[in-house]
């Protein structure tokens, strides 16, 4: 009975190696997910895509149509690939808000007349001040936005073909 | 001739159209990003809390370790924060209700993590009730 109790600790030691080598083969899932899903939008106010642009703010968004809002920016190589993507859902009737981070009003031209534009509005977040607040931490980016201002879907990474009409299905829920 | 000079070649080629764009983005251009507040007592506390919130690009870096353009971000926003009077969990309050608990290093209590707090005690426990009986054993 007494020997027993001596291989438990060895017993727990093997336990935890087992449970070790089982997490090693997983895949990690490394996404940070945003915890802003069902919450409102936060308000923000940035400057528009040049300096002559109005300035895009998040009251835009509570007139009871649901928008795309796309975190993106010209020096990100994923964001020239999703473009088509926006632009189909955009052909698709579906309105696109863009907040560019650390970015400069040329390069966002230059960028648009490369590869399309989509968006109905593009905002300016030089500090990331309003990405931080939705919970994003990377771009591409995209958040599907009900009509109330209430943030419901978070979509990481580039907007690939196979996702378009599942976005498109998540921006027609949220009428 | 060796390979590296090719290798670097390729390397160099490779990396070249991503550098282009991404010039725009290697540091944050945020005013309290690498700037320290004028308040002594509120920079140490600003501190304090950057080095336990993770930087949310690196992943395995805090905030105030990286240099990556998000972590300059992340800074300004816990420096103007606590600038502005608000208290340093405060401010970690506002950034877990974004990210969740991986944002800090330091958990809360909470249905998922209280084995963290209650194993050590129940360890130190099992080991204090051992010790006891073999001490005890031998003063017999």
């Amino acid at each position: 009975m007494k020997k027993l109790w001596l291989i438990i600790p060895l017993m727990l030691f093997a336990l935890f190696l087992g449970v070790a080598a089982y997490q090693l083969t997983q895949p990690r899932d490394t996404l940070v997910r945003s915890t802003m899903i069902g919450k409102p939008l936060p308000a923000f106010d940035l400057p528009g895509a040049t300096d002559d642009a109005p300035r895009v703010a998040s009251g835009l968004f509570a007139d009871g149509q649901p928008r795309l809002l796309n975190v993106w920016a010209t020096w990100c190589v994923p964001c020239i690939a999703e473009a088509p993507q926006l632009e189909e859902l955009a052909k698709r009737g579906v309105p696109i808000v863009g907040i560019a981070i650390r970015d400069e009003p040329e390069a966002i031209a230059q960028f648009l007349e490369q590869y399309g534009d989509p968006y109905a509005a593009i905002a300016r977040d030089d500090i990331a001040e309003v990405q931080l607040a939705l919970g994003s931490s990377g771009v591409p980016e995209t958040f599907v936005i009900d009509g109330k201002g209430i943030i419901r879907h978070q979509h990481i990474g580039d907007i690939r073909e196979s996702d378009v009409d599942e976005i498109y299905a998540k921006w027609e829920a949220a009428k | 001739m060796t390979p590296f000079p090719l290798l670097a070649a390729a390397m160099l080629s490779l990396s070249a159209p991503i550098a282009g764009p991404a010039a725009g983005q290697m540091t944050s251009s945020a005013p309290l990003a690498n700037t320290q507040l004028a308040d002594p007592q509120q920079e140490a506390s600003a501190q304090a809390l950057m080095e336990e919130l993770r930087c949310l690009t690196c992943q395995s870096q805090s905030i105030a370790d990286s240099n990556a353009p998000m972590a300059g971000d992340m800074r300004h926003q816990v420096r103007s924060r606590i600038a502005a009077g608000e208290s340093p969990e405060q401010v970690r309050a506002w950034l877990v209700e974004r990210y969740g608990d991986y944002v800090t290093y330091r958990p809360g209590l909470d249905s998922a993590t209280w084995p963290l707090f209650a194993l050590p005690v129940l360890f130190l426990l099992v080991a204090g009730v051992i010790l006891f009986r073999r001490l005890g054993r031998r003063g017999e």
